[in-house]
């Protein structure tokens, strides 16, 4: 019994490593062609990730926002919904943290901090309700309302922070007057800051250990609980689940609205741990990493921070490989997506080291058809 | 015109969309009406210039998820197809710089369209040879696009020149629509008469009945002899070579020069407006026009120093009235029925 869950687990893992070494090899020949040295890249993309305390720091801050990003996704993925929305859950989740953040400077830590978190993951479960709530209503697809209200909460956050036009246009109510013509916030008071397990120049705060702490969380709740098996049974089997007496449609939305809490969670734990302002230029691709990490996980919670942990390196080590290497950190970008194309098709896995598929094999991504 | 045309969302678009002409018409041409601001600034000549120019790439974007779509691939790469496109048309223009500008611009376009078919193909591979869920190729194509081009882009390279209006002669004489329609650089032209080529394709031929077969319902398509992989190769490809010519338009005809992910959305806007558009191709196009149209009066509201409406809710426009449409609160869009599901043979594997 032991043999066979090692060797579940290692098949578990065949696919994601071998996507991962394939991109990094296509990755290189990219590299190659236009002219770079795909060795001395690499050399200083795996040292400016661990080569140093100050890079290991790098690494570990950028897991957390990767990872439950990545969660937010995979637990959606799970209940057979494809979130692409997690960019505008996180960016709500942002602007509620902030608010929290920027205003009530009497407030202890004690209280200040846990309360701008919450107001975070609330801005994210309100921006996650609304597609699932749509979805189960009217029939309106996740992923057509999740890139639609990406855009609006892009554009609603960058309102708030509007520094206001020449001819007359009113700021935003977040803004920063200080700040001049720059769009941003004021900075988050002292008592809503996650305080530092590592000073500058590290800068790792304690947000780490809460991430890891919602690693075994949402592991808990898909496995061992009613809800996550309700959750799991309705992405597996719409229509059986509906027969088996779930309440789906409320299973959608709590899918929905938990993938919106983890994303706004990850945007208050930015805010409060590493930016400590807002402005609109912030974000950038988190929702597009959360599915690549979401995937090369394979949805498992442990998985995911595990992918998360590995995009989180490349991202590190980006700064000192460009810098050693003369290699342009984009190219990460690029592998990125090499990963996120091969784990998503293991077909192609296979045609590449032939391998043959076994009974075992069961396909971690749900086939999506908005034609319902 | 066919039952198919009067689509509740396509038709309201379109309205909207002749609606804005027609007022346009009459604003421009009366002198009492041209004196009253907020119409000046809704409808002059200029902002529906703007209008027509933000309109383009949306329209093309549209269209190329139309040609996928309709045949059963479900295509949100919109935006990465054409950042390639816009890409490798800003790298052809470069380097024929020293060429006649024409032969230099037109060498940008094949470049675009040739680097947009591949992005096309390559989904096309992906979601029917390799059987990848449709949605993540397309999400692989956009990061793709942004990662390639940002890395390969040489900030210090200038395209020289870029393609300039051609009055249409005779036409361009006619008051108002003339300053609109027919004083345009050639990518807008093409770009107009590709919709209603495709309308004519998708409705009155043999090649637009076998497309949306395939999109539609594959397995009876299959039973009458349509090869249906076949067809979702082909319109994929060309969706990709149409979404390249929109990247062509932004770097050769409307900016003149490349910005790292300078289709700023685009992509996914033009899905919008497919979507509102209902898959028909002048439905689409009014939606473009519309969302376009937000475009030109943001421009307009500025130039006049009208102040007090937030550019940021004026450009969500496109996105609320998306999620209205798909909630089927103004009568449901419909996507094709087959839309997304890989489509196997019943003799192979």
């Amino acid at each position: 019994m032991g043999n066979f869950s090692l060797r579940r687990l290692l098949r578990s893992l065949l696919i994601p490593l071998l996507a991962v070494f394939l991109a990094l090899v296509v990755g290189a020949a990219i590299m190659w062609l236009a002219g770079d040295d795909p060795i001395e890249a690499y050399k200083g993309l795996f040292m400016g990730a661990f080569g140093s305390k100050r890079g290991w720091a790098t690494t570990i801050r950028k897991w957390s926002p990767l990872l439950l990003t990545g969660l937010s996704v995979a637990v959606a993925f799970q209940a057979g919904l494809f979130n692409i929305g997690a960019s505008g859950q996180f960016m709500m989740g942002t602007i509620f943290s902030v608010w929290v953040g920027i205003h009530f400077p009497d407030l202890p830590a004690l209280v200040h901090v846990p309360l701008a978190i919450l107001a975070g993951i609330l801005g994210g479960i309100l921006w996650g309700a609304i597609p699932g709530i749509l979805k189960v209503t009217t029939g309106a697809h996740e992923v057509i309302s999740t890139i639609m209200l990406n855009y609006i909460a892009a554009l609603f956050a960058g309102w708030t922070v509007y520094a206001g036009g020449s001819s007359g246009q009113k700021p935003g109510p977040l803004w920063d007057p200080a700040a001049k013509a720059i769009s941003r916030t004021p900075p988050v008071v002292e008592s809503a800051r996650i305080p530092f397990i590592f000073g500058p120049p590290y800068r790792v705060h304690w947000g780490v250990v809460l991430v890891i702490v919602a690693i075994f969380l949402i592991a808990w709740l898909m496995y061992k609980t009613t809800i996550g098996f309700e959750l799991r049974t309705v992405g597996q089997n719409f229509k059986a689940s509906k027969y088996a007496g779930i309440r789906v449609g409320w299973t959608v939305v709590l899918a929905m609205m938990l993938a919106g809490a983890l994303a706004g969670m990850a945007g208050a734990i930015e805010t409060l741990g590493v930016n400590f302002k807002f402005a609109p230029e912030f974000g950038g691709s988190v929702g597009f990493d959360g599915i690549t990490v979401a995937l090369l996980g394979q949805t498992n919670p442990f998985g995911v921070g595990l992918a998360a942990f590995f995009m989180a390196s490349l991202a590190a080590g980006g700064a000192k490989m460009q810098f050693d290497s003369g290699v342009s950190s984009d190219i990460i970008q690029v592998i990125n997506a090499l990963m996120l194309a091969f784990v998503a098709a293991p077909a192609i896995i296979r045609y590449v080291f032939r391998i043959r598929k076994s009974d075992a094999d069961q396909e971690s991504t749900p086939k999506i058809s908005w034609g319902g | 015109m066919s039952a198919t045309f009067f689509k509740k969302t396509s038709l309201i678009s379109l309205g909207i969309a002749l609606a804005l002409i027609v007022v346009g018409i009459v604003v421009n041409l009366s002198p009492t009406l041209h004196e009253v601001t907020w119409l000046r600034v809704l409808f002059d000549v200029s902002t529906l210039n703007f209008t027509l120019r933000a309109t383009i790439p949306l329209a093309l974007g549209a269209m190329a998820g139309i040609l996928c779509e309709r045949t059963g691939i479900i295509n949100i790469g919109i935006e990465g197809m054409m950042l390639a496109g816009a890409f490798a048309g800003f790298v052809a223009k470069v380097a024929t710089n020293d060429w006649p500008l024409m032969a230099s611009l037109l060498m940008g376009v094949l470049a675009a369209i040739l680097a947009g078919g591949l992005m096309g193909y390559i989904h096309a591979v992906f979601s029917i040879r390799f059987k990848m869920d449709q949605i993540i190729s397309g999400t692989f194509l956009i990061i793709l696009a942004g990662g390639l081009s940002a890395y390969l882009f040489n900030p210090d390279s200038v395209a020289i020149g870029k393609f300039s209006p051609i009055a249409i002669p005779g036409l361009s004489k006619i008051p108002v629509i003339g300053d609109i329609f027919f004083k345009n650089p050639p990518i807008t032209y093409a770009a107009l008469i590709l919709v209603v080529v495709l309308h004519v394709a998708f409705f009155h031929t043999k090649w637009g009945l076998r497309s949306r077969a395939a999109g539609e319902h594959p397995r009876a398509a299959d039973t009458v002899g349509i090869n249906v992989n076949f067809y979702r190769y082909l319109n994929t490809t060309i969706g990709g070579m149409v979404a390249g010519l929109a990247g062509g338009f932004l770097v050769l005809e409307a900016v003149g020069q490349f910005q790292e992910g300078m289709t700023a959305g685009r992509g996914f806007i033009s899905l919008a407006a497919m979507i509102f558009g209902n898959w028909m191709p002048f439905g689409a196009l009014g939606a473009a026009t519309l969302f376009g149209y937000t475009q030109g009066v943001q421009n307009a509201l500025l130039l006049a120093g009208v102040a007090n409406i937030p550019r940021h809710f004026i450009s969500m426009l496109p996105y609320v009235v998306t999620i209205i449409a798909v909630a089927g609160f103004v009568g449901r869009v419909r996507p094709p029925a087959a839309e997304g599901k890989v489509y196997e043979t019943e003799s192979s594997d």
